[in-house]
C-alpha cells in the first residue's frame, strides 16, 4: 500500500536568485502578482526541468500567494511538471488532425524505439513521452515537439533519426 | 485614402505582406509597406468612438469562431468620464482548436501588424494595458512578439503619451502552460489572473467585468489583425472584400488539412466555397483517397457532408446547414477512416481537455467515450446509440458555465445524424 503522510515540514528549496530577479520581473506586468504564477512556475521548471515540492512554497512567497494556491495552478496546466522528466521531453499531437495522418504509428514507433509507454521516462533518463492535444500544425500532421523544437510530418519510420538529434 | 497605394492589401489585407522564407518585417520594413499608418490615423485625426463606429459599420465578425461583430463587442464597454480608470485589451491567440493553424501563420509572420491593432484597439476602448495571451507552446511567435513588442516600445508606439495623444499604453506577451480551456474567454482571464483555468458564470461579460474585474475586451488575432486595414480603408473598402460571395465582410483565412494533396492556409473572400477551399486551393484530396465528410471549422463544429461543399463558408449558411464556421479551417477525413473512431477521437480530446468545473461536462466526457469504445470494438449494448443522443442533450448548451460540452456534442450529435448505420454496426445483436 502506498502511504502519503502529508507533513507540516517544508521540503527544502533554494530559489536560484536569478529566478527570484526574474520572478519579480514579470510581477511588474501585472495588477495582481498572483498572475505571474504561471510564468514562476516555468522559470523554476527551466532550471530544474520539473517543479520540486520546495519550489511550490517559494513561489508562494515570492507571489504573496498560499502555496495551495501555487499547487492548485501547478496541477492544472499540462505543461507544468510536478514530477521529475528525462532531459527531453516529447510531447506528440494525438488530435482530430493528426488522428487523420496517422499519428498512431508515430506514437507505436516512438514507444518500440523508447521501450516506454505515454506518460513514462526512459530508464536512461533521457527522454519523457507524453500525449499533447492540438498544437496547432495540422497542415504538417502528425506533428510533435521535442523541448521547444516542433517537427512536422514525423512518419513511423522518420522516428529514429529524429531521436538521434537529442543527447 | 488616396494616401493609401492600390496594391494586394486592397484584395488580401491580412496576407498581402506575409512572404514565408523571407526575413521576417522589422518595424522599419514593416512601415515601409504602410505599417503602423493606420495607428498614426487613428490616433492623430480620429476619437476612439470614430473607431468603434467603423469597425460597427464594416460589420466585422468575431474570427475566432463565435462570429460576434467586434465593434458591437467595443461597444460595450464603458467609455467616457465616469468609466474605470482601468480597462484592458486581451488578444486570444491561445490557438488550440484542433485542425486550426492561422493564428500562428499572422503571429509568427506577421507581429507588427497585431501589435499595431491591438494599439488601435487599446485606444478605441481606452485601454491601460494589453495583453496577448499566447499558447506556451507557440515558441517562435512567442520570441518574434516580444521582439516586435520591444521595437514599437523603443519607436514610442508603446508607453506614455502615445504619438502626444495623451493616452498611456502597453503591452505584454503572456504565454500559458497548456489546457485547451484557456481559449473560453473567462477561463482564459482566470489564466491570465494565474489561477485554475475554470470558466465564469456570465453575465457578468467581460466587456463589464473582465480581467482584475475590470471592463475587458478580448477578441482572436485574426480578429484583430483586420482592424488596422478598417481604419485606413474604411467600412465600405472592407464590405466590398467579400466580392458578393456573402452578406459578411472581409476576407477570412481558410485551410484544410486530412488527407488533401495541399494542406495550408489561404487568404479569400468570406463567403468562398468548401469545394473552392478543398479542390482549387487544396488540390483536392490526395491519390487513393476520397471525402467522406469534413468539419467546418475546427473540433467542436458539427460534421458536413461532401454535398455541402458548394455553400458559402461563412457564418450563417453554415450555421443554417447544422454547423457552424467556427475558425474556417477545414479539417477532411477520408473514406478509410472509421467515422466512429473519428468520434471516438473528438471526444477523447474532450472528455481530457474538460476542466472539470461543471458535471455534465466532467462526467458526461467519459461516458460518451467509454459508449464509443465499445461500438468501435462492435462491443456496444442495446440502448447505447440511445445514451448518446441523450448525451448530446444533457451536454448541450445551457447546461454547463461554457461552451466546451456543447462543442464537444457538435461532432457526435451530427455523426449520429448522418452515420447512423455505422453506431448500429458496432452493437452487438441481442441473444
Amino acid at each position: 500500500m502506498n502511504t502519503q503522510v502529508i507533513s507540516s515540514d517544508r521540503p527544502p528549496f533554494e530559489l536560484h536568485s536569478d529566478d527570484r530577479a526574474a520572478i519579480e520581473h514579470d510581477m511588474t506586468h501585472y495588477a495582481d502578482p498572483r498572475a505571474a504564477s504561471i510564468d514562476a512556475l516555468k522559470i523554476v521548471q527551466k532550471r530544474h526541468g520539473w517543479v520540486p515540492d520546495g519550489a511550490i512554497y517559494a513561489i508562494g512567497e515570492v507571489l504573496g500567494i498560499p502555496a495551495s494556491d501555487v499547487e492548485g495552478v501547478a496541477t492544472f496546466y499540462n505543461l507544468i511538471f510536478r514530477q521529475p522528466v528525462g532531459r527531453h521531453v516529447i510531447t506528440i499531437c494525438d488530435s482530430i488532425g493528426c488522428f487523420l495522418t496517422g499519428y498512431e504509428d508515430t506514437v507505436a514507433a516512438m514507444k518500440k524505439q523508447l521501450g516506454i509507454e505515454l506518460g513514462q521516462t526512459t530508464p536512461d533518463n533521457r527522454f519523457t513521452l507524453l500525449p499533447i492535444c492540438c498544437l496547432g500544425a495540422c497542415d504538417k500532421g502528425p506533428v510533435l515537439m521535442i523541448d521547444e523544437d516542433t517537427h512536422g510530418n514525423v512518419a513511423a519510420a522518420d522516428v529514429a533519426k529524429l531521436l538521434e538529434q537529442y543527447a | 485614402m488616396s494616401a493609401v497605394s492600390a496594391n494586394a492589401g486592397e484584395l488580401r489585407p491580412l496576407t498581402y505582406r506575409l512572404k514565408i522564407g523571407e526575413p521576417l518585417l522589422d518595424l522599419k520594413a514593416f512601415e515601409a509597406q504602410d505599417g503602423y499608418a493606420a495607428m498614426h490615423k487613428a490616433l492623430k485625426e480620429m476619437a476612439p468612438a470614430d473607431i468603434t463606429q467603423v469597425v460597427k459599420d464594416s460589420n466585422l465578425r468575431g474570427r475566432g469562431g463565435a462570429g460576434f461583430p467586434a465593434g458591437v463587442k467595443w461597444g460595450l464597454i464603458p467609455m467616457g468620464p465616469d468609466a474605470p480608470a482601468e480597462k484592458y485589451l486581451v488578444c486570444n491567440a491561445d490557438e488550440m482548436e484542433p485542425g486550426t493553424f492561422k493564428d500562428r501563420l499572422l503571429m509568427e509572420h506577421l507581429p507588427h501588424q497585431l501589435i499595431e491593432a491591438m494599439i488601435i484597439v487599446g485606444y478605441a476602448v481606452q485601454a491601460k494595458h494589453g495583453y496577448i495571451f499566447l499558447r506556451g507552446e507557440y515558441i517562435a511567435a512567442n520570441e518574434r512578439l516580444n521582439n516586435a513588442l520591444a521595437q514599437a516600445r523603443a519607436a514610442g508606439y508603446l508607453g506614455q503619451n502615445i504619438l502626444g495623444s495623451g493616452w498611456n499604453f502597453d503591452l505584454n506577451v503572456h504565454a500559458g502552460a497548456g489546457r485547451y480551456i484557456c481559449g473560453e474567454e473567462t477561463a482564459l482571464i482566470n489564466s491570465l489572473e494565474g489561477r485554475r483555468a475554470n470558466p465564469r458564470s456570465k453575465p457578468p461579460f467581460p466587456q463589464i467585468a473582465g480581467l482584475w474585474g475590470k471592463p475587458t475586451v478580448i477578441n482572436n488575432v485574426e480578429t484583430l489583425s483586420n482592424i488596422p486595414h478598417i481604419v485606413l480603408r474604411g467600412a465600405d473598402w472592407f464590405k466590398g472584400l467579400s466580392q458578393g460571395k456573402s452578406t459578411d465582410s472581409g476576407t477570412k483565412l481558410y485551410g484544410a488539412s486530412g488527407r488533401v494533396k495541399r494542406t495550408g492556409v489561404w487568404e479569400l473572400p468570406i463567403g468562398t466555397t468548401g469545394r473552392e477551399i478543398l479542390e482549387e486551393h487544396a488540390g483536392g484530396m490526395a491519390d487513393g483517397y476520397e471525402l467522406m465528410c469534413w468539419l467546418p471549422g475546427g473540433a467542436s463544429t458539427d460534421f458536413l457532408l461532401p454535398e455541402h461543399l458548394d455553400l458559402p463558408m461563412d457564418y450563417d449558411t453554415i450555421m443554417k446547414a447544422g454547423s457552424r464556421m467556427g475558425t474556417g479551417l477545414i479539417m477532411a477525413v477520408d473514406n478509410k477512416q472509421n467515422i466512429i473512431s473519428v468520434v471516438r477521437n473528438l471526444e477523447q480530446f474532450f472528455a481530457r481537455e474538460s476542466c472539470g468545473w461543471c458535471t455534465p461536462c466532467r462526467d458526461g466526457l467519459p461516458w460518451s467515450v467509454k459508449l464509443l469504445q465499445a461500438i468501435e470494438r462492435g462491443e456496444g449494448q442495446q440502448g447505447d446509440i440511445e445514451v448518446l443522443e441523450q448525451l448530446t442533450r444533457f451536454l448541450g448548451p445551457g447546461k454547463t458555465y461554457c461552451a466546451h460540452a456543447p462543442g464537444a456534442m457538435e461532432p457526435l450529435q451530427s455523426a449520429l445524424k448522418f452515420f447512423r448505420p455505422e453506431f448500429e454496426k458496432g452493437i452487438k445483436s441481442s441473444v
